[in-house]
């Protein structure tokens, strides 16, 4: 028997959420219509991972989060995310999709750059917002869960760097999830005008319960021409989270976008990050890591479409699984006709820490031109004996050993992180889910 | 510290159900230096491997202990924290652990929590031991062994012994691959070690390496154990006559494993 996946939102309450938001007309109009969308369409079918019996109904979506009046008064572990140098940085926290605070330097103001919740943006840029709002980058009826995500939408953050802006500093976002039952709706909204830079990182965080909840999150992002964004997150969500998240960028000429993603959820998680290098000459880098722990199912498509000729992408997934977990990762790497000279190559790791857990990894490379290059190696095995041999035969334990090596699995990843802070976390986080 | 003592008594091994050591017995104390020479195939590199519990070896009879230890009760990782260390042939590749990192772990785990090495003592040892090995700074940042040729991951492996300065240390076959200049570097580490509570066995095949590390007691393994004991003239005279007059001597036609006399 499968679960009921249609959620119990009315239209009544759609639009008074809206007014109360005080969105443009056109959002309302966008929420309803997704709405009533999100009645027919199917459910998204990850391959080989079976989410009929996951949760995605039972979450409160409209809950508060008590202001702070300065970042010392967020718990200790949440602070630590905070990177020193951020301190004076730009930083965006939710606390339970609400926005808590919000700082963007004078400097990059001047210049034009917009920084802001999705809840102000909206209101304050209602018409740039929706030039961008799942147009090209996302579709609102892609499937169920989008339509859902539309007409949910509860937190996110908008991010606009006009032409020939660098933006040299990090700017991070923090989405911490105070109240386990807190439903997530986050849509982040990046664009990146021609010859302009920017860095940016996302954290998810909420805590170590088992109440249900679910996290639907969208990341659109928009790389001008020549224009470069660097995209970095640590998800890190609770057990009784189940995640269905989409991080997609399309990269026009000359452009280039890196991701380095540590997903690290602690419940069901379907993972999508796509890149479209749309544009001659494009680039995409996509670096993802994750550890599978306890009975969790997971499921990861890192997919790159090159479109533009002399466009390059590169897919570097490491994954551990330990316990009983399970993941499927697939690698896609498209090459349509015409994007010549195009190369396009992927790599995925799947390291199983014991005989029970499950990974599956699942190299794709469709290509319609001939005159490309592609590569692809995948592996599954087993965490080597003589390995852990040789590092308990100097006196390390048998758990430190299994840590070691978990962690110079994921090194590749963890090391490209963009914020230390982050970075650290991240370390920090694998430490949890190792021992 | 006083000098242990590493007591192997009627050791007989197995690897996937063949016995390759039959009936082993040595002693090796601390302040001695042992070399156990022989012939490919005569069951050297197990009898190191079997002594630090190598996963696919199985000891089917005999004892080895360290000091009043059951060495053979231990865990790995106990084996090497009562004193033990196995310089390896074949070093594993342990990539995004840095050497130093790595042997950092290994000095701590030896140590009670909350005493752990400080930073800057251990930097300061490393350092000091990187450069009696001629091995350039970079190998600390390095992931273990990852990339490293023949002769670097055996300098590593002295590195690790000098290190973590163990009771007993057993080398495997340190000398293969390496040409003399680096022998000589190995050796210097090695012979740097040597004190009245470091005891020590060679494994070599090659006498070559016996010259700038000179033997107390130089052992010859035959069909799974010790045919011949002596001093540093047996390997003297195995470097000049071969092993033929050994197995005249007792007899044997074929020296390797599963052969019978």
């Amino acid at each position: 028997m499968s679960v009921d996946t249609k959620i119990a939102f009315d239209q009544e309450y759609i639009k008074a959420y809206s007014e109360k938001r005080q969105e443009p007309k056109w959002m309302a109009a966008l929420r309803l219509k997704a709405l009533e969308k999100s009645e027919n369409l199917p459910m998204p079918k990850p391959d080989k991972t079976k989410i009929d019996k996951w949760n995605f109904t039972s979450f409160k979506h409209d809950v508060a989060g008590e202001a702070i009046s300065s970042l010392d008064d967020l718990p200790e572990d949440v602070r630590d995310l905070v990177a020193k140098d951020q301190e004076s940085g730009n930083l965006l926290v939710h606390r339970n999709t609400t926005p808590v605070f919000s700082q963007l330097s004078n400097e990059l103001k001047e210049q034009g750059v917009i920084f802001t919740d999705i809840q102000t943006a909206l209101q304050n840029h209602g018409d740039l917002v929706e030039k961008y709002f799942m147009k090209d980058v996302m579709k609102v009826d892609e499937n169920r869960l989008t339509a859902v995500h539309a007409a949910l939408l509860n937190s996110g953050t908008f991010l606009y760097v006009p032409r020939n802006v660098e933006v040299e500093v990090p700017i991070q976002a923090l989405y911490w999830q105070e109240d386990p039952e807190a439903g997530l709706f986050n849509h982040v909204i990046i664009v990146a005008e021609d010859n302009s830079s920017v860095t940016y990182v996302e954290n998810f965080l909420s805590y170590g319960h088992d109440v249900e909840s679910v996290a639907n999150i969208i990341a659109e992002v928009h790389v001008g021409q020549n224009a470069r964004v660097t995209f970095g997150s640590v998800d890190n969500l609770a057990k009784g989270v189940t995640t269905y998240v989409n991080r997609r960028a399309n990269v026009a000429r000359d452009g280039k976008v890196d991701w380095a993603l540590a997903q690290m959820n602690d419940g069901n998680t379907v993972s999508t990050n796509t890149t479209h290098l749309i544009g001659d000459g494009s680039y995409a880098d996509s670096k993802t890591v994750t550890i599978g722990r306890g009975s969790q199912s997971q499921n990861f498509t890192n997919q790159i479409f090159h479109h533009g000729q002399n466009s390059e992408g590169v897919l570097l997934v490491h994954g551990v699984q330990k316990d009983s977990a399970s993941a499927i990762f697939n690698g896609v790497t498209k090459i349509e006709h015409g994007a010549k000279k195009s190369n396009g190559e992927q790599t995925q790791r799947v390291l199983m820490m014991n005989e029970k857990a499950r990974g599956d990894a699942n190299p794709i490379l469709l290509i319609d031109e001939d005159d490309v290059m592609a590569g692809h190696a995948a592996s599954v095995g087993k965490v080597d004996p003589i390995q852990l041999y040789y590092l308990q035969s100097r006196g390390i334990s048998r758990q430190e050993a299994e840590r070691l090596i978990i962690h110079g699995f994921l090194a590749p990843v963890i090391n490209e992180l963009p914020i230390e802070g982050v970075r650290k976390r991240a370390v920090e986080v694998t430490e949890g889910k190792v021992n | 510290m006083a000098a242990s003592t590493l007591k192997i008594e009627n050791l007989h091994v197995s690897i996937e159900g063949k016995e390759i050591i039959k009936g082993l017995n040595l002693e090796i104390n601390g302040g001695e230096i042992h070399a156990v020479m022989g012939p490919n195939g005569t069951g050297k590199s197990t009898l190191a491997s079997a002594i630090m519990g190598h996963p696919k070896y199985e000891i089917t009879e005999g004892s080895v202990f360290l000091d009043n230890e059951d060495v053979l009760e231990m865990e790995v990782d106990e084996r090497a924290k009562a004193g033990l260390f196995l310089a390896m042939q074949y070093p594993s590749e342990v990539s995004g652990v840095t050497n130093a990192d790595f042997l950092r772990s290994a000095i701590n785990a030896r140590r009670e929590e909350g005493d752990e090495i400080s930073l800057m003592k251990f930097i300061k040892k490393l350092d000091g031991k990187m450069a009696e090995l001629d091995m350039g700074e970079e190998f600390a940042q390095r992931y273990l062994n990852e990339g490293f040729s023949g002769g670097e991951k055996k300098r590593n492996e002295i590195l690790q012994l000098m290190m973590l300065e163990p009771k007993i240390a057993v080398l495997d076959e340190i000398d293969s691959g390496l040409d003399i200049d680096a022998l000589k570097v190995v050796s210097k580490g090695v012979n740097a070690m040597r004190n009245e509570s470091f005891g020590c066995l060679i494994i070599t095949h090659y006498q070559r390496l016996l010259n700038y590390i000179t033997p107390d007691k130089v052992h010859v393994m035959m069909q799974g154990r010790i045919v011949k004991s002596g001093g540093s003239e047996l390997a003297q005279r195995l470097e000049e006559e071969g092993y033929d007059w050994i197995k005249e001597e007792l007899g044997i036609k074929d020296e390797t494993v599963g052969q019978e006399a």
